[in-house]
């Protein structure tokens, strides 16, 4: 087997007397596309920090792609790696164009190098540049914002994305939307992706694998038919609602029920 | 209707003001930006140094802009010494330095305040996502907090600039030419066009200062390179006008300091044109603190003033005895000359002493006519003084001779003392014997039989750099004996008038051709 694209080793974090993140071990595949799933306080985005160095470890090592991230400059790390934020987090400041460009600005990449690179990930992410490439922020609507987040996390060429909730404040239709056009990007570049969520069905329907955290700790991971084996509670109640909703939905649109 | 002449005074002078002002605010307030902007920086994720330095900066703000001022100044002459003392060299305590300091000091708070609060309000997750696209600490700071907080950080010193414009008018007092130089002038002459005038153009400069900024700001946050460009060259234009009355000015050689009343006003305009006539280049420095303006002439920070005998006696010599007149005078030459190398150069006749007077109409109806008579009634009347009086010690004196106890003590403005004894505001004044106003108002000096109150011939003094200057002594000499005390009380009440022929030079010319004709 090759080496993992990133490794969780015995990891652990306290926050004050809050212990956030419970000697977690965890591998993701070069090509992968991990969701991590759990409620609010669970770690999980704890978890996914410390794998860019947003946050350090206080005990457990972590390392990209065979390399310990602790011996490695936190400021580089993070220019190889993408990051989407939760409600995409856009430099209000800055054109869309600013906004996508930034990593490879920081890197001192040519101007018109960063153009080109700009017009062509708004391509990628559906948005016209020529329309959209020097609004500001505030003129876009959500679905939009986390285009441009999308962009700017892929404008360094990374080959790893973490996504925190990257969709969770989206219209159903744009999520979705969104959802799909992220997974064939994901493909398409060979990315390697780790997406927090707390809705089960889109880790479900996007992800390869998917891991639950409760408190600290990963009680179950694996695909709709592995985590479907899973004696755990949560996990149970997890995939119940989902499973639920999808039965009541069927009846209803085939009119059935009344 | 003619045109008013005072206008065109104002106006001739308004470069020289305007730039002085200018120099200094701006001085002022881009070392007030220089120390508190690196500063907001470190003490931002510290919290104790955070809260002293707002604390500190909030005290600065509490204290009155004038007494800032007025303590930078002593202060500075302290470390003039000292420095003097350990490195050898000496610098001006008088004007420009304090003024601009006290102003630094007075900038910070608001630019601190400011700075804090604007890099605290930003939205932690644009922080985040500083640090996730992979930005330094310094490019985190350059590209994005400095920017997203820039408003805030623009308004406080948007009011730095206006209160720094403001209070800048203060520095008058210690020596540093303003646009104040108009409001105290005015103030202490009864002149209410430069009054008028020093405030709307104090006003005008700060509205243009602030919108300049505003201008600055707006092309900042919209990325507009022109506004933030042209809002940097108005303040450049600002900065370059300073250097004009510099340069217009010429060198001006000889400094003539004045006090903050109107006698002083007139007679410092005299030894001006005195000297201007003999062809010495003079300019006049008005509107001097009364300790400030004796110590400016003993560092040689001006050349020559009217200061009167019993002050200098008292105040600065801290004397406790009271000679008579004459052997009062030549001690206080030689010690003047022994200890501060301070030339006293001649009397010019006349005496300004502080006396008790009230309306003529009541002394006589109560049968006061010295000040023994007015102490069995002092206890149901009040008294007014002007700011300085009840803190000297000719005051004490009085007291302690006289056994005075007045119900009520006010201080007021010089010029407002008169009318309000004489419409029973208040009862007694202390008054100046050489005041014009005395004989206006018909008010009855009372005598001071036991001599508590010292003699204060007018006396002009030379400072230490002038002592060998024998064209100066020689501009300065007809001036020694020359004015009675009806001739100067005539004189300042022409100057205490509100109208075209009161101004300072205007009167000055008038008491010049008293003195010439025999």
């Amino acid at each position: 087997m090759s080496t993992p694209a990133i490794t969780f080793d015995h990891v652990t974090k306290d926050f004050g007397n809050v212990r956030a993140v419970d000697g977690v071990s965890l591998q993701i595949a070069e090509g992968e596309f991990l969701a991590i799933v759990g409620g609010s306080g669970s770690g999980k985005t704890t978890l996914l920090r410390m794998a860019n160095r947003l946050i350090d470890p206080d005990a457990g090592t972590i390392a990209i792609h065979g390399e310990n991230t602790q011996a490695a400059d936190p400021i580089t790390l993070r220019r190889r790696i993408g990051y989407v934020f939760q409600s995409a987090a856009l430099f209000p400041h800055m054109s869309v164009a600013q906004n996508i460009g930034i990593t490879p600005r920081l890197l001192d990449r040519p101007a018109a190098q960063i153009a080109g690179r700009v017009d062509e990930l708004m391509d990628m992410v559906q948005l016209d540049p020529a329309q959209y490439r020097d609004r500001r922020p505030i003129e876009l609507s959500g679905g939009q914002r986390q285009r441009v987040g999308l962009a700017r996390a892929l404008a360094a060429n990374p080959k790893i994305v973490l996504m925190d909730e990257p969709f969770g404040a989206l219209d159903p239709i744009t999520r979705d939307a969104l959802g799909t056009d992220y997974k064939s990007l994901h493909e398409k570049l060979g990315l390697t992706t780790v997406m927090i969520t707390h809705d089960m069905a889109e880790a479900l329907l996007l992800a390869d694998r998917v891991a639950v955290m409760q408190p600290g700790k990963i009680v179950a991971q694996g695909n709709a038919a592995e985590l479907e084996r899973s004696e755990d509670n949560y996990v149970r109640d997890l995939l119940r609602t989902p499973r639920r909703q999808a039965a009541q939905l069927q009846s209803l649109l085939s009119g059935t029920s009344s | 209707m003619t045109f008013d002449p005072r206008w065109h005074e104002a106006w001739t002078r308004l470069p020289d003001y305007l730039g002085n002002h200018v120099q200094v605010s701006l001085t002022a307030l881009a070392i007030g930006l220089a120390v508190s902007l690196p500063l907001a920086l470190m003490a931002r994720r510290r919290p104790v140094m955070r809260n002293t330095l707002l604390a500190f900066a909030s005290i600065v703000q509490t204290v009155p802009g004038l007494a800032l001022l007025a303590l930078f100044y002593p202060l500075l002459l302290a470390l003039a010494q000292l420095s003097l003392q350990w490195f050898g060299f000496e610098f001006s305590a008088f004007g420009f330095l304090p003024a601009v300091l006290a102003l630094a000091l007075y900038s910070v708070l608001p630019v601190l305040r400011n700075t804090l609060i604007g890099l605290q309000g930003i939205d932690p997750a644009i922080v985040e996502a500083a640090d996730g696209v992979g930005m330094t600490p310094g490019q985190k700071l350059r590209m994005v907090e400095l920017p997203l907080a820039l408003p805030v950080i623009m308004a406080g010193i948007r009011t730095a600039a206006v209160w720094v414009i403001g209070t800048a008018t203060l520095s008058t007092p210690i020596g540093q030419t303003s646009l104040g130089n108009y409001i105290f002038a005015g103030l202490q002459t009864q002149n209410w066009v430069f009054v008028l005038f020093g405030c709307a153009a104090a006003a005008l400069l700060a509205i243009a200062v602030d919108q300049l900024l505003a201008l600055i700001e707006s092309g900042m946050t919209r990325q507009r390179r022109w506004r933030v460009i042209l809002g940097g060259l108005g303040l450049v234009a600002l900065a370059a006008a300073t250097l004009m009355p510099a340069m217009m000015r010429g060198k001006t050689s000889i400094v003539v300091g004045a006090k903050t009343f109107t006698e002083q006003y007139v007679l410092a305009s005299l030894l001006t044109q005195r000297l201007d006539a003999a062809g010495l280049s003079a300019s006049t420095r008005a509107g001097l603190g009364s300790n400030v303006i004796f110590e400016a002439l003993a560092s040689d920070d001006i050349d020559a003033y009217v200061d009167y005998s019993g002050t200098l006696w008292l105040n600065q010599l801290k004397q406790t005895t009271t000679p008579p007149r004459g052997q009062l005078l030549a001690e206080l030459k030689k010690i003047l000359a022994d200890k501060y190398r301070i030339t006293l150069f001649g009397t010019l006749g006349f005496e300004n002493a502080y006396a008790l007077a009230m309306p003529r109409q009541q002394a006589d109806a109560l049968g006061i006519r010295s000040i023994a008579d007015l102490a069995t009634h002092s206890g149901q009347m009040s008294i007014a003084g002007d700011y300085e009086f009840f803190s000297r010690p000719e005051w004490a004196a009085l007291q302690k001779t006289y056994g005075l106890h007045f119900r009520e003590q006010r201080q007021m403005q010089a010029d407002f003392m008169y009318p309000a004894v004489a419409s029973g505001e208040v009862d007694v004044i202390a008054g100046y014997t050489s005041d014009g106003l005395i004989a206006k108002y018909d008010l009855a000096v009372l005598d001071d039989n036991k001599h508590a109150i010292p003699p204060y011939d007018a006396v002009i003094l030379l400072s230490p750099g002038r002592a060998d200057d024998d064209r100066l002594k020689a501009a300065l000499a007809p001036l020694k004996e020359s004015i009675n005390i009806a001739t100067m009380r005539e004189a300042n009440l022409r100057a205490s008038g509100n109208n075209a022929t009161s101004s300072p030079q205007a009167v000055a010319r008038w008491l010049w051709d008293q003195i010439k004709r025999p």
